[in-house]
């Protein structure tokens, strides 16, 4: 299952977005450690992989679509909108 | 707001088994990136290695062998030689390129085969359980070097990038590594340069790809990318070593 | 070619290979096979190949390995030391299921040995020599025109069992000029390879590998390749026979000594002593139930080997006890003479030994 964020309404206001794939997300950090904004943290739950998965959050829409997250990722379990 | 980063579609949409961390994940992306963009993944041929990698086939897809311990350079040969309109690579660790593998890496190079070859740097025997690599630094500590590398036991790490650029066979010979983002987009740029070279028929191509390896290192990711910056990258410096002439 | 030349064992092998359509040539200077690199150097330019002088055995083996996935005809030959080294490389092709044509000009060993002939590779080339439960479908020709002949047949069979075959000759085959002729034409009747690595265009991935991690998979891989060997043995094993429907005493010997055995046959036989040859030309499959005939008739037979007795082994298997089995060899390059086995064959016979 995909953690979609359900798209809040100020969706069009948003510059950038990711999504990341909890199925395979290893919970390595390096995405976490790269985002300029802080966007990214580690989750409390466990996936069904048994990693504590990287989650997106950005409430304030900070998020400019730069990608260095998803360059960074070694699982290419984050797309990235702009 | 429309996707501008995905999965390549040289890749299977597959978890992989590496570590969480592992640049070999990156690795994998970058070439399958590279293979999309220049449109090659019909006529692509890879060589796996035996080392973390040997799975690659599981991972890219497009026609592949699994290598001998060290012998890709000399298959990939074989293969090429019956092929030359394909695009050939050799996907090699530190074991097989630089301790089984060095006559079959040095006289491929020498012969200017019309091979690529990305070579994964970690500075250890990640498969086998973290023994020492002839890539390993002195004062490193592994499972067959516990008290640390010393140079009067075990001599000094080999630096594959300097040595084969020395042969005139090789036509691009570069160093790169994946620890940051910045990084990661200039080892995208070489990998592509290692693979046109060989389009180009200018003669062998090969990207050393400096590794964080975190748990045979026995650190977490983020310590892991941190070591390749402080303790790797002064021992193999990264940069160009060699660079096609193009053909007149 | 359709007429006869004079040619070495050597040439005529590289020559038949390209007669068989095989254009690639992976492989490494070793005497007394060097003749086979050097030929092919000249002549596979000729025929649009590819001959490309490897830094060891060990790179050749892995290049026809790599050369052999695309499906192509390809070949490599060397000497006793060189095929130790290409060992792991010939497990790794008969487990990848690869044709391709592997030539033993086999010299005196252990070790760096000598230059001379032998046959003491019969154990390496028969019973493994690499790791695993395969097998290299084996020919051991006694004459040039037989080493022309089996070396296309080789390639037809390489093909149609996708397994590696081997030509086991010796150092005095290589280099003794005999005519030839090749007349032998290679089967057109190509099996079709849709395993074959050449670009995934319009279709999956192929993948030419040996691994296999779960054990109950790798058995049934392992159960496979051998049902390919039952296969081979019902249909390839290839054995002369001669002179044995009156004889009193057999020798059982392949490659040039059964060329020499053969004199020594005609030498006894002005002796009255009746003596017959058995000539495994396939030493794997090994014809063992032509060997249980000929012990149901003949109680006495002379294994001989230019080595200190390897296919005596095969033999005893193939008799099963129902004869006295005897063994006579020379090793180091010492070629036995027609006298010294018709002497041997007399001491038998008058049981004097």
């Amino acid at each position: 299952m995909i953690a979609l964020k359900t798209l809040p309404k100020e969706e069009k206001r948003r510059k950038g977005m990711i999504v990341i794939n909890e199925e395979l997300c290893k919970g390595c950090a390096l995405c976490v450690s790269v985002c300029p904004f802080h966007l990214i943290q580690i989750a409390d739950h466990i996936s069904s992989k048994g990693y504590y998965p990287a989650k997106f959050v950005d409430s304030e829409g900070k998020c400019t679509g730069c990608t260095l997250c998803a360059i960074m990722c070694p699982d290419v379990a984050i797309e990235v909108y702009r | 707001m429309k996707k501008i980063f995905e999965r390549p579609k040289s890749m299977y949409p597959v978890s992989t088994h590496y570590c969480p961390g592992c640049g070999h994940g990156i690795a994998h992306r970058l070439i399958a990136e590279v293979i999309d963009e220049l449109g090659i993944i019909e006529k692509t041929v890879a060589v796996a290695p035996v080392g973390c990698s040997v799975l690659l086939y599981n991972y890219i897809n497009c026609d592949m062998y699994e290598a001998a311990h060290g012998r890709a350079p000399a298959i990939a040969t074989g293969c090429k030689r019956v092929h030359p309109e394909l695009v050939v690579f050799t996907y090699q660790g530190d074991g097989d390129l630089a301790s089984i593998g060095t006559a079959e890496i040095i006289h491929a190079a020498a012969r200017g085969e019309k091979i690529t070859t990305i070579f994964i740097n970690n500075a250890i025997y990640g498969m086998t359980g973290g023994q020492m690599a002839p890539t390993t630094l002195i004062g490193q500590k592994t499972t067959t070097s516990p008290f640390g590398r010393t140079s009067e036991e075990a001599g000094y790490p080999l630096k594959v990038s300097e040595i084969l650029a020395t042969l005139d066979g090789a036509a691009y010979v570069a160093r790169v590594a994946v620890n940051d983002p910045k990084n990661v987009i200039r080892a995208k740029k070489a990998i592509k340069k290692a693979f046109e070279t060989q389009m180009k028929g200018l003669g062998f191509s090969l990207v050393e790809v400096l590794s964080q390896c975190p748990t045979p290192w026995k650190m977490s990711p983020s310590e892991a990318v941190k070591w390749v910056k402080e303790e790797m990258m002064p021992c193999y410096p990264l940069g160009e070593f060699k660079c096609p002439k193009e053909k007149g | 070619m359709g007429k006869k030349t004079l040619m070495t064992g050597n040439e005529a092998i590289a020559e038949a290979a390209v007669q068989a359509g095989c254009k690639y040539f992976f492989g490494y200077p070793i005497t007394p096979q060097s003749e086979i690199p050097e030929y092919l150097s000249r002549r596979l330019p000729e025929v649009g190949g590819c001959f490309l002088q490897a830094e060891s055995e060990i790179a050749s083996i892995y290049m026809v390995f790599g050369a052999a996935g695309t499906g192509t005809r390809v070949m490599t030959s060397s000497s006793s030391p060189g095929i130790s080294l290409m060992q792991e490389g010939i497990s790794y092709i008969a487990a990848a299921e690869l044709p391709c044509v592997i030539v033993n000009m086999m010299r005196g060993g252990p070790g760096l040995g000598g230059i001379q002939p032998s046959q003491s590779d019969y154990f390496q080339a028969t019973k493994g020599g690499g790791h695993g439960d395969y097998h290299v479908l084996v020919l051991a020709p006694s004459t040039v025109q037989e080493a022309a002949d089996l070396m296309m047949k080789a390639f037809d069979l390489a093909d149609k069992y996708r397994n590696p075959v081997m030509i086991l000759g010796d150092g005095c085959l290589g280099q003794m000029i005999e005519p030839v002729e090749f007349r032998r034409r290679s089967s057109t009747n190509r099996p079709a390879k849709d395993w074959t690595i050449t670009g995934a265009k319009g279709r999956p991935q192929n993948v030419v590998k040996s691994l296999y991690l779960k054990p109950e998979v790798l058995e049934q891989h392992n159960l496979g390749l051998q049902r390919k060997y039952q296969r081979m043995i019902k249909n390839e094993t290839r054995v002369e026979t001669y002179l044995t429907e009156d004889a009193e005493i057999v020798i059982v010997a392949f490659g040039m000594v059964a060329r020499i055995a053969k004199t020594a046959i005609k030498i006894l036989r002005e002796k009255g002593i009746k003596t017959g040859l058995v000539r495994p030309i396939t030493l794997f499959p090994f014809p063992y139930q032509t060997l249980e005939k000929v012990a149901e008739k003949v109680d006495k037979l002379l294994v001989v080997e230019m080595n200190l007795g390897q296919m005596i082994e095969d033999v005893k298997l193939g008799v099963c006890g129902k004869a006295e089995v005897y063994f006579y060899g020379r090793v180091g390059g010492m070629i036995p003479s027609y006298d010294e086995i018709a002497a041997e064959v007399e001491k038998i016979v008058k049981g004097r030994r």
